[in-house]
């Protein structure tokens, strides 16, 4: 008798909670999550080794108001609502994250110290260190730019030329096929001995990687041009140079980026180990520095540095793309 | 306000074409086939699939070599392609990372001669009415649309002929007889030499001042038909329907084979 009347309340309070709009509670729990991880922090007493967690707990209160502004504006204002209620799923789940790492962490030591830093302590890194991690990772981006460019601007022609004569791929093909697989990395020992120092060394390294992935793209996106591009062209009056230039290269431009995505990803890898191995700067050699310590929050923050830093190259990668490439239809969004 | 073009002579005698020869795959695209195109003059390559019509037009355009036998424009041996003999497929093959105006203009860029000639640009646009789409993508605008673009792209070069390899094919039926009366119009007006490639019976009558019959295995010319039928050309005419019935005998879809589909 009570189970059936359960079910019967609960069938009718169901449609009552979603004519609340759920969406429209979900701010207000974002800041319970918010008010709770504060409250974690303030009152269950610390397990693991804490540090400073005033500069986490700071930003918690500005991230807080933040997001209640946030909130309170979206009354007044439509698009703002309408993000607010995109981006708090995600909010949500990130703090109920927060909530569960700090408490496994640094308020029991389910996860054990040192390897497992609470999230404040790694914050805390973030604000005290931040002078060593920007260098870090303005190296970094330098020597990124520096063998990408390299790679690029020999990878770009080298594959346009094998896709347009026939002659160049003959001779090309096994340096390619041979030399193009070897992971970069491998090279260090040798490269590290053949340049004079080892900063141009990883710029090689970058570049060598970038080289290969941009050459394989570069040549099957002119391979594969269309071939009734080059006779319009042809009977349009065009030239081997317009051919090349103005046909061939724009018709084959998707597949670059494609390329230029997949050069990227490889030369990450072979900057941080590049870092890691031989030059003393830049966030490979961070990390490493850290880990020599033991000082797993600074390998953490470092972490977090390198996801921002490369996230935003790829970004801006894919801005440039899409500049680029306005007239392709259906572009992936990143 | 379009200047015109001098038209051309096509002179095409006893060509011959085999793909691959020698091998297992060869086979002969056409046989010993010859056509005189007078200067701005419309005549219609008319065939089943197969027939050559395609590959004849290709060896028009100097895409494609003649095993034996001479093509001449005016005389002059056809070696490659030249901007004199300007080119429309079925696919209108407009390069996509170019705008219409730009895909329009690409005659002149590739001849180094397209600075200071944007009026003359705006003209071809305005003569095949895309006025208004010169700034938009290829894969903005409609099928027949594009193929409006690509025939501005091969006519702005002023060409001798302009060869068209089934330039309607792809379009509906409504949009492409729309089409038909618009290319007359152009054609008209250009006073250039046009070779056409179509399998459509009604589209070659409604075109051509002449259409050369092909049949396949191996290509040949079987007839050359004049049609001394007034433009513009009602399709419901006795004396097009009368046309067509010709031609359709000579293809052996006669009454006798037609009757059986009756009622």
């Amino acid at each position: 008798m009570s189970l059936s009347k359960g079910i019967v309340a609960r069938n009718l309070a169901l449609p009552r909670l979603r004519s609340l709009k759920l969406a429209s509670l979900q701010p207000a729990i974002s800041l319970l999550l918010i008010a709770l991880l504060i409250l974690v922090h303030k009152i269950l007493p610390n397990v693991q080794p804490s540090g400073n967690t005033t500069n986490f707990v700071d930003l918690v209160y500005v991230l807080a108001g933040l997001y209640a502004a946030w909130w309170i504006a979206s009354s007044f204002v439509g698009s703002l609502k309408a993000r607010l209620e995109y981006a708090t799923p995600i909010i949500i789940a990130v703090l109920v994250f927060l909530n569960a790492w700090e408490l496994l962490t640094l308020k029991s030591n389910i996860f054990p110290a040192p390897y497992f830093p609470s999230i404040s302590k790694i914050i805390g890194v973030l604000f005290s260190d931040w002078q060593l991690l920007g260098l870090s990772a303005l190296y970094s981006l330098r020597l990124l730019i520096l063998g990408f460019t390299c790679g690029a601007a020999v990878g770009i022609p080298t594959g346009i030329a094998m896709g347009w004569s026939q002659r160049f791929s003959y001779w090309m093909t096994p340096i390619l096929r041979t030399v193009g697989p070897i992971p970069a990395t491998a090279w260090i020992p040798i490269v590290l001995v053949a340049f004079p120092s080892s900063f141009w060394a990883s710029v090689f390294l970058v570049a060598l990687g970038t080289w290969f992935a941009m050459t394989i793209m570069s040549w099957s996106g002119v391979a594969n041009v269309d071939n009734a591009y080059f006779e319009v062209g042809k009977t349009l009056g065009a030239g081997n140079w317009y051919l090349l230039s103005r046909i061939a290269l724009p018709a084959a431009l998707p597949i670059i980026f494609i390329g230029s995505f997949k050069a990227l990803s490889v030369s990450f890898v072979a900057l941080v180990v590049a870092e890691m191995l031989g030059v003393r700067a830049g966030l490979g050699w961070y990390i490493q520095w850290a880990y020599g310590w033991a000082q797993y929050q600074n390998v953490y923050a470092a972490l977090i540095v390198m996801g921002l830093l490369f996230s935003g190259v790829i970004s801006f990668v894919f801005y440039i793309r899409d500049r680029v490439l306005v007239w392709q239809k259906g572009l992936i969004k990143w | 306000m379009v200047e015109i073009a001098e038209a051309g002579r096509v002179s095409i005698r006893g060509v011959t074409k085999i793909f691959n020869p020698g091998t297992e795959s060869e086979l002969t695209a056409l046989d010993r086939v010859s056509l005189e195109v007078e200067p701005g003059s419309f005549i219609s390559l008319l065939g089943p699939s197969g027939c050559g019509k395609s590959t004849l037009l290709r060896l028009v355009a100097g895409l494609e070599q003649a095993t034996s036998g001479s093509l001449t424009l005016d005389g002059e041996e056809i070696r490659g392609p030249n901007y004199l003999r300007g080119l429309v497929f079925q696919d209108p093959t407009l390069f996509p990372w170019k705008t219409i105006s730009q895909n329009i203009a690409t005659g002149l860029d590739a001849r180094g001669i397209l600075a200071g000639k944007k009026d003359k640009v705006d003209e071809y646009i305005n003569l095949v009415g895309l006025k208004g789409f010169e700034n938009v993508y290829p894969h903005q605008v409609s099928g027949g649309m594009a193929q409006r673009a690509a025939l501005a792209r091969a006519l702005i070069n002023h060409p001798k002929v302009l060869l068209m390899d089934e330039p309607l094919g792809a379009l509906d039926a409504f949009t492409r007889m729309r089409m038909q009366t618009e290319i007359l119009q152009i054609w008209e007006s250009r006073g250039t030499t046009a070779l056409f490639v179509t399998h459509d019976i009604d589209e070659a009558i409604f075109l051509s001042d002449r259409i050369a019959v092909m049949t396949p295995r191996p290509g040949k010319i079987k007839e050359l038909i004049e049609v001394p039928l007034g433009r513009p050309r009602a399709r419901n005419h006795p004396d097009f329907i009368r046309m067509r019935n010709k031609i359709l005998q000579i293809f052996d879809f006669s009454e006798e084979h037609l009757l059986s589909y009756y009622i």
